[in-house]
């Protein structure tokens, strides 16, 4: 009997440890000793320590001034951070493969669909998800991309690679729209032009005000799924991500945000160099497209210095890896970020711009973001400087659970 | 009058596009790194060119500067070769059409746009010589071209010549799933090679009928242009550049390489690190990409980024390439980076992008090392040339100044920027601003 119930124990032990299962121990209690620790809530600390706590900071500051409790494991690197966020992605719905049966960032049967949820779209277990925590990122706002007028919902996730109820932060983010070339249908469909993608987005949006309305009016007006997620645009609650490269395409974003009274989200934004005194004066957030995208079609002008003419402007902005349609299948915003520095954007600003701006950006800074006591224990150890292309990120830590990173 | 002014001004562009003479004074390059490949890294070291070419470099004490020299302070800066990229699409390249999955007599130098905003990319990136290439949707897309990075009007002022005066470049060829498609093109990779076979078939009968005619004319067969080009490459006269991913296809082309006994590099080679054995054993260089993430093609899926690493351990020479637009020629030296991140060993890395390649595209006598006698194509980076904060400061082919950052409109072109992708007129980065710089 009590053979077969440690057998059983053994075989339920192998089980998790499968080769298709990401590593990882409990979550436990230890501490990362860092010899430059980027708090991102104050100047790094050199000598750093952080304590985990049930997946959570208990503490951090310089390591003198902290009391490792005994027996706990410490985790050393040269430099920690904060988990980074990747602003803007598809991973988990473009999957590895590029094949019709895991690419699920843009349904194409209709050009506006909101009512389009990512949670039902993302794959935790794609290979690229893992790619990516292995690389310093351990939460991701992913979803719909950007091939209609309004793919789909975004939300943003943790790369834990469990499930994704297990791993949703918000499930709700974004709504995606799209105004960049991509967005726009050919064969006399439509939207066929930018006016048109316009007049579409505006007469959804006046749909779904008269919608909410009717729904306050009468509760039994049946729910439109579309309308829904449009009317909590309206009502503020969730900001639309406006996929743009020209310039006049992004003041067409800033016209309906203003005509609306909505929070729009620049995603892309090649030329927002050209249109930067109006995008101050909106007010609103950029996601500048990765530093390295290749400038064809609307992303023509494109420059590699976009995030630093940003930062220059103090436009406030926070990094993506963006969506590709062949390779790399996901970009590397850790990557990306590095060649933004590598032409004119300071160091501590991409930092910034990956961890706590990206968390303020998607309404998530009281939890992630920062090295603070209480937040989630999102870190990422390197051996290096983590914009140099020769460091290795060595592991992250996602909510206290520590994925070491395996090969190079 | 209007008329005439136009016609000066258009014999003066004329004047400074054609194909530059090489600088007659000297210029030494002092106080810079020099890392010349084929040697350790020289510290204050002092590079001398003249007529095109590299007439000496050294620790400063130990090179004589000319007299007459031009002196170009490089304190602070390091100076390696010009970049050798041997795969790219830059040149708005074109290749074999929809026609048929193989078309040798179809040549890459046709169709290169030398407007093409790609080549000023690629010389702010440290590019000086590329081998361009048709794409990979054919089974055999067409003739490559290698091409140096000069300032040049036309193809033929960036065309690279064999010593018997005609256009050098290699053969493009491709297997795995680009160029499965519907017929005439193969479905199957067992198809695939039996279309291969059977042309290089065509081309030995067609090489053993000249051979038979022994010069006389009336006895030789009728003049077939693919099939010449098919004869140039059985008699190792021109380079195969196989497009290849998976391991099985990547013995594929090995196996037909070894049945025709043509010259052959391997190009991308996503899954060599499962095979470095048998390439080493064939004796055949790779041309590798480095790309962020694996996938995006299901033949790509197990891509490393230690193929390099494998391959060089495993004995195999290993060169890497942009594949531009897969990746940006501006940021090539990012390739040998992300490389010796994955272990590879840094001389080897560096090799990889300079003296490796221009042994696949037999221009190993004339380019891919700083040394005395070879072209004086070379780069000056403002660091480390593997670290993310350096940058290329200027480019040099055959002695003269290609890019230079501190041009604005060079800047542009290395930087992105409101019209950086538009057709480009010939850069006027460097005219009048060399000498007594």
């Amino acid at each position: 009997m009590m053979t077969c119930c440690t057998l059983f124990a053994a075989l339920s032990l192998l089980l998790a440890a499968a080769p298709q299962e990401p590593q990882k121990a409990p979550a436990g209690d230890f501490a990362v000793a860092g010899a430059k620790v980027w708090t991102m809530a104050g100047e790094p600390i050199a000598d750093g320590l952080v304590l985990v706590r049930s997946g959570k900071i208990a503490a951090v500051g310089p390591a003198a001034g902290l009391t490792i409790p005994p027996g706990i494991p410490v985790l050393r690197a040269a430099v920690v951070t904060p988990g980074l966020i990747d602003a803007h992605a598809t991973v988990g719905l473009s999957g590895l493969l590029n094949v019709p049966h895991d690419q699920d960032q843009v349904e194409k049967s209709s050009p506006m669909q909101p009512e389009l949820r990512a949670l039902d779209a993302f794959n935790p277990r794609d290979e690229l998800v893992g790619w990516l925590r292995g690389l310093g990122i351990t939460s991701v706002h992913t979803g719909h991309g950007t091939g209609a007028l309004v793919s789909g919902q975004t939300m943003l996730v943790k790369t834990h690679g469990r499930t994704v109820e297990q791993d949703v932060v918000v499930p709700l983010a974004m709504v995606a729209v799209s105004f960049a070339d991509a967005g726009r249908a050919a064969g006399g469909k439509s939207p066929g032009t930018r006016a048109k993608s316009v007049a579409m987005l505006r007469e959804q949006l006046q749909k779904a005000r008269e919608y909410a309305a009717k729904r306050q009016r009468d509760a039994a007006t049946p729910v439109d799924l579309g309308l829904d997620v449009l009317a909590k645009v309206l009502a503020g609650e969730v900001p639309l991500l406006v996929t743009a490269h020209r310039s006049h395409d992004l003041l067409s974003a800033l016209r309906v945000a203003k005509e609306f009274g909505i929070r729009v989200v620049l995603d892309g934004a090649a030329e927002a160099y050209l249109v930067l005194p109006e995008i101050q004066a909106a007010g609103v957030w950029v996601v500048p497209h990765p530093a390295m995208a290749r400038t064809g079609g609307d992303l023509a002008n494109g420059t590699m210095e976009l995030a630093k003419l940003l930062a220059d402007a103090q436009v406030p902005f926070a990094l993506q890896s963006g969506y590709e349609a062949y390779v790399p299948k996901t970009r590397v915003v850790l990557w990306e970020a590095g060649v933004a520095v590598g032409h004119g954007l300071p160091a501590a600003a991409a930092l910034r711009a990956l961890t706590i701006d990206a968390a303020r950006l998607l309404g998530v800074d009281a939890r992630l973001g920062s090295l603070a006591v209480g937040k989630d224990a999102d870190l990422a150890l390197y051996d290096g400087d983590p914009f140099e292309y020769t460091t290795h990120c060595t592991g992250t830590v996602v909510d206290g659970v520590h994925y070491p990173t395996a090969g190079r | 009058m209007v008329h005439f002014v136009r016609w000066a001004a258009a014999a003066m562009l004329v004047a400074v596009a054609s194909h530059s003479p090489a600088q007659e004074r000297p210029h030494a390059f002092v106080g810079a790194r020099l890392l010349p490949i084929d040697g350790a890294p020289i510290e204050n070291g002092t590079l001398v060119v003249q007529g095109g070419r590299i007439v000496a470099l050294g620790a400063a004490a130990t090179v004589v500067v000319p007299p007459d020299a031009v002196i170009v302070d490089a304190k602070g800066q390091t100076i390696m070769p010009g970049l050798v990229c041997s795969h790219s699409h830059i040149g708005a390249v074109a290749g074999a059409d929809g026609s048929g999955p193989i078309q040798p007599e179809v040549r890459a130098l046709d169709s290169i746009d030398p407007r093409d905003p790609g080549i000023q990319k690629a010389q702010a990136g440290g590019i000086t010589t590329v081998n361009v290439m048709p794409g990979s949707g054919h089974l055999l897309s067409g003739q490559t071209v290698y091409l140096k990075l000069r300032d040049g009007r036309t193809v033929d002022d960036l065309a690279i010549r064999n010593a018997d005066g005609s256009i050098a470049g290699g053969l493009k060829m491709a297997n795995g799933t680009n160029p499965q498609k519907d017929p005439p093109f193969a479905g199957t990779r067992g198809k695939a090679a039996a279309l291969v076979r059977a042309q290089f078939h065509r081309a030995r009968d067609y090489q053993q009928k000249i051979a038979a005619a022994a010069g006389d004319a009336s006895k030789l067969p009728e003049r077939n242009l693919g099939l010449e080009v098919l004869v140039e490459v059985l008699e190792g006269k021109r380079v195969v550049h196989h497009h290849t991913h998976r391991q099985d296809d990547i013995l594929t082309v090995l196996r037909l390489q070894q049945e025709f006994g043509f010259r052959c590099v391997l190009h991308h080679v996503s899954e060599g690190w499962l095979v470095a054995e048998q390439i080493a054993a064939a004796k055949v260089p790779c041309s590798v990409i480095v790309i962020d993430s694996p996938g995006g093609k299901v033949e790509a899926a197990r891509l490393s980024m230690t193929t390099g690493d494998v391959l060089d351990r495993a004995g195999v020479l290993v060169g890497f390439h942009t594949d531009d637009g897969i990746t940006d020629s501006r940021l090539f030296l990012r390739s040998p980076a992300l490389a010796v991140r994955a272990g590879m060993a840094r001389d080897k890395a560096l090799q990889a992008v300079t003296i490796a390649n221009a042994r696949m595209l037999d221009l190993q006598d004339r380019i891919g090392t700083l040394t005395v006698g070879k072209d004086a194509d070379f780069v000056v980076l403002s660091g480390d040339p593997l670290s993310v904060y350096t940058q290329v400061l200027q480019t040099w082919v055959e002695g003269q100044k290609v890019f230079d950052l501190a041009d604005p409109q060079d800047r542009l072109m290395a930087m992105g920027g409101y019209g950086a992708s538009r057709d480009q007129a010939m850069s006027m980065c460097c005219f009048g601003t060399q000498e007594g710089q």
